[in-house]
């Protein structure tokens, strides 16, 4: 039954570069990040949405990519962990995120900073209660979390190099 | 000063990969014509195996073997570090809930998945132990078959192994005791939680196997894999990319034997994802229950420590057994105590398999010891402080005769966790503070070898076996090459993870790399300066004892050349390298209780102040302080990181962590939705870490260890404060806000 999926064709506009694929209906976004288009940035963990490893920016929003259906996100933008570098440069929030020590095993790490990335976006200045709020979803078992906060402060305040 | 040398805080080595998605973990290697694996399990935790049909999974188009006991060499390979007790799948009968009974390999994971569930297994249901009280009844059904064992007087129990340590005569110094406080302590079993679940692959590679796994100890899995294929070590080459977090659960063998067999049979690469529902029935904690009756002089001098801990293992051991003598071992704390009995048990459960996790034993114990001490204190009208002051074991005491004494003034670092916390001054209503000291022995024994290259260009070349999962030790072992050596952080490469490349490492765990795997990058530096300093003598006419090599310079008597000024002289026209070996090896004791002393303690305090809702028994940490005595901190953002890392994870066991399991044996709260961890909404309102640093450890620099003890004393600490805020002594852990409201309807319900 597997090599008769169903499959549906998308167009996803993926950290600014279009592509076309066929998809299978019941794979996630996830699936097809990861799987189809080879962006393993993008971490899989608990997928019911609740560790945000695989948060990534749909259309400007943060999702769980884990559940969202890849045919959900057709003719979207797509923003992942791959996408956040400026011509070949990391950002301000990613060099803060090693500045300040917000990172150690890493694996949560591409959520977060996608997840503070979008988070900066909407508030350009948050207070620490609104970045505790908005990266509530994801998880940090190396419980960097107050390094994180720091990074993401450094970073609103343009004191992050 | 240079940061990164030892002592600066260097952005993370690999830290690049981990901010932009370029770091691999295993789930992130694509190998060419992989095979997709999935487990098939039965939905209870024992079972007779009466039969497996495969037959309508073998018609899955995609399906390339559907694995079962009846695949593999008979009687089927078991394994395990201390234990040869796990078999590479169930056989006969499943011990826990999640165990595998057949594994598919298919061409990709829908058609796994689809096959898995089209495995029909018949199976009888069998009556099972979930519980130290279960396991302990005499008419309950034996976990393990007693022929694993034969000979063991044990053997017909599902007490795996009793341990007893101590000194001096507890009974006598009961009878001349003043007081005798006498309490039973439970803690929960949790799960590590690492958030890259275990991974795991396997390649028939020429006339040997390749095998990538998320684990900390890859030397290990080498050696496990070569004796049960009948492989020398030399044909099992193991891949071991940094894990996603491991803190104890990726330690040891787990599913690679099974994946091995699967590669060698389809012939093809083989990868098994698991998904974070099996990591909980992979990997947890031991649960405990301890029993402590503490004696004191009416002057708060410690009289005896009587100790008995149960504790929850798992169906197979792993390295659960060790994880009850190690930890229970320390139990009567950083304490001069002139009496002390500690009896500790292992107790076999049909529950998933305990192993070694971040404390090792030691927050068991630790926790009720330290309650206890509060209780003493609290009876006898002394300050929690004062009592532990007066009781401390000074540097150099042998506070555990035979064993390693104390080795740091272990005061300074009490009245800094004091002074941070403002202990002594007053407190807001509703509010209380707790003060606990965590202990615990380092590594016993260990082997580690390190090969540095100091390239033609003057960059370095590090070959460690260490596992860095989220400590650092990247950037801790090219700190120490970069200041021994000149480079710069960014010309040395730190090479591990590939057994067929990097020399032996036993393993990463109970926070020794920087010490052992630090010492031998060490010395290997000073293999490389010595070859210098010949060289420099040659080059220069001058004679070998008057030139100085140090700090990644070359000092001549009348001056002082960069590295580089030597090298490149001195290795000539075809360049070349300079290659030195390192080696740290701490032999095990025969007749020592662990098998050998502690290579250094990890000790810490940690002081709270809390808030308690009685109106919803929500504890809100107002204030965490943790201080650990680090002996030298190389890096010092990297000790504030583990240190706090440690110390939030201790707020999960403390505050909500728990598995709840069924009456068939099944976790009940197994995921992310129903179990939860620290977020960034849970954390102490302000948390303060500090270290302290003599230069008085055995690692590189005057170093210790320090990754775990800032979890040992959290929940004594917090118990203490929730007490200090309500008067209601709480003894069963997690604190979750059920229990402490029922616990202060109690209290007002009389």
């Amino acid at each position: 039954m597997s090599e008769m999926l169903q499959t549906v064709p998308i167009e996803l506009t993926v950290n600014g570069r279009r592509r076309a694929l066929n998809v299978a209906v019941h794979h996630t976004l996830l699936d097809v990040l990861r799987d189809d288009l080879e962006l393993t940035g993008t971490k899989e963990c608990c997928l019911v949405g609740e560790c945000g490893a695989c948060t990534v920016s749909l259309d400007g929003r943060i999702v769980d990519s884990c559940l969202v259906l890849a045919v959900e996100a057709d003719r979207a933008q797509v923003t992942t962990v791959e996408g956040l570098a400026v011509d070949g440069h990391v950002s301000p929030l990613q060099q803060a995120f090693l500045d300040k020590g917000a990172v150690q095993c890493g694996f949560c790490i591409p959520g977060q900073l996608v997840a503070a990335h979008a988070l900066l976006a909407e508030r350009p200045h948050p207070t620490v209660p609104e970045i505790q709020e908005g990266l509530a979803g994801n998880l940090c078992r190396c419980a960097c979390y107050q390094q994180i906060i720091s990074a993401v402060l450094a970073t609103a305040e343009g004191t992050a190099r | 000063m240079r940061t990164d040398r030892i002592g600066g805080s260097p952005n993370r080595v690999g830290g690049i990969g981990r901010v932009t998605g370029s770091q691999q973990y295993v789930a992130d290697i694509r190998l060419q014509d992989v095979l997709e694996v999935k487990l098939v399990t039965l939905d209870c935790a024992r079972a007779r195996i009466i039969s497996i049909d495969t037959s309508a999974a073998e018609l899955v188009p995609g399906v390339r073997l559907v694995m079962t006991a009846a695949h593999l060499p008979q009687p089927v390979p078991r394994f395990g570090p201390q234990f040869s007790d796990r078999p590479i799948i169930a056989v006969g009968e499943t011990k826990y809930h999640g165990e595998p009974v057949a594994a598919v390999a298919a061409e990709t994971r829908d058609a796994a998945e689809e096959a898995a569930r089209l495995v029909r297994v018949e199976y009888e249901e069998l009556p099972a132990v979930f519980t130290i009280a279960a396991a302990l009844d005499p008419a309950s059904p034996l976990v393990q078959d007693p022929s694993l064992r034969a000979g063991d007087p044990l053997a017909g129990t599902n007490v795996l192994r009793e341990h007893r340590f101590g000194w001096g005569d507890v009974e006598v110094a009961a009878s001349s005791a003043d007081l005798v406080v006498e309490n039973a302590y439970t803690f929960p079993m949790v799960t590590h939680f690492a958030i890259e679940p275990h991974a795991f692959m396997a390649a028939p590679d020429g006339d040997g196997i390749a095998i990538w796994s998320s684990i900390q100890h890859p030397n290990w899995l080498q050696k496990i894999i070569s004796q049960i294929l009948g492989l020398p070590l030399a044909k099992v080459r193991v891949f071991a990319p940094d894990p996603g977090g491991g803190f104890g659960g990726k330690q040891h063998t787990k599913l690679e034997p099974l994946v091995a067999f699967m590669a060698l049979r389809t012939g093809r690469p083989v990868r098994l994802i698991l998904t974070l529902e099996e990591t909980f029935q992979a990997v947890r904690r031991t649960s405990a229950e301890v029993r402590v009756r503490t004696g004191f002089m009416s002057d708060g001098t410690l009289a005896f420590q009587d100790v008995q801990a149960n504790y929850l293992i798992g169906a197979y051991a792993d390295i659960a057994d060790r994880v009850v003598s190690k930890g229970s071992y320390p139990a009567a704390g950083p304490y001069r105590v002139p009496a002390v009995r500690i009896v500790s048990r292992s107790v076999l459960s049909h529950t998933t398999p305990a192993t070694a996790f971040r404390g090792f034993g030691n927050p068991q114990v630790n926790w009720a010891v330290e309650s206890n001490m509060d209780e003493g204190a609290r009876a006898l009208a002394i300050d929690r402080l004062e009592i532990r002051l007066r009781n401390l074991a000074r540097k150099g005491e042998a506070f555990i005769p035979v064993d390693t004494p104390a080795d740091g003034d272990w005061e300074q670092t009490v009245r800094r966790a004091a002074e941070l916390i403002g202990w002594g001054t007053p407190l807001q209503p509703g509010r209380g503070r707790g003060l606990a000291l965590g202990i615990k022995s380092g590594p016993t024994t260990g082997l580690s070898y390190a090969t540095v290259r100091l390239l033609a260009d003057g960059s370095v070349i590090v070959y460690a076996g260490t596992s860095d999962m989220g400590q650092g030790a990247r950037t801790v072992f090219a700190q120490i090459a970069a200041t021994e050596l000149g480079a710069p952080l960014d010309w040395i490469t730190v090479v591990m993870g590939d057994t067929a490349v990097v020399p032996y490492d036993q393993q990463t765990s109970a926070s020794r790399s920087t010490v052992l795997m630090g010492n031998a990058i060490l010395r290997a530096c000073q293999s490389i300066q010595a070859q210098l300093r010949t060289m420099a003598a040659r080059l220069h006419g001058l004679d070998e004892a008057d030139i100085v090599v140090e700090g990644g310079a070359v000092r001549l008597p009348d001056r002082e050349l960069p590295i580089i000024d030597v090298l490149k002289p001195g290795l000539g026209r075809l360049g070349g390298e300079l290659v030195g070996n390192g080696e740290m090896r701490k032999e095990a004791e025969p007749g020592h209780p662990l098998g050998g002393s502690a290579a250094f303690y990890e000790f810490n305090c940690t002081a709270v102040e809390a808030e308690v809702d009685e109106e919803t028994g929500d504890v809100t940490l107002v204030r965490h302080v943790t201080v650990s005595d680090v002996g030298k901190a190389l890096n010092p953002l990297q000790v504030t990181m583990q240190d706090e890392g440690a110390a939030i994870m201790g707020l999960g066991h403390t505050l909500m962590e728990h598995y709840i399991y069924d009456e068939r044996g099944r976790i009940r709260n197994l995921g992310a939705i129903d179990y939860r961890i620290p977020t960034s909404m849970d954390l102490p309102l302000e948390m303060l870490s500090a270290m302290v640093e003599n230069a008085d450890g055995p690692g590189p620099y005057g170093s210790k260890g320090m990754s775990e003890g800032a979890l040992l004393c959290v929940a004594p600490a917090v118990a203490a404060a929730v007490r200090d805020a309500t008067g209601v002594a709480i003894r069963d852990l997690p604190l979750t806000p059920e229990r402490v409201w029922r616990a202060l309807r109690d209290r007002s319900t009389p």
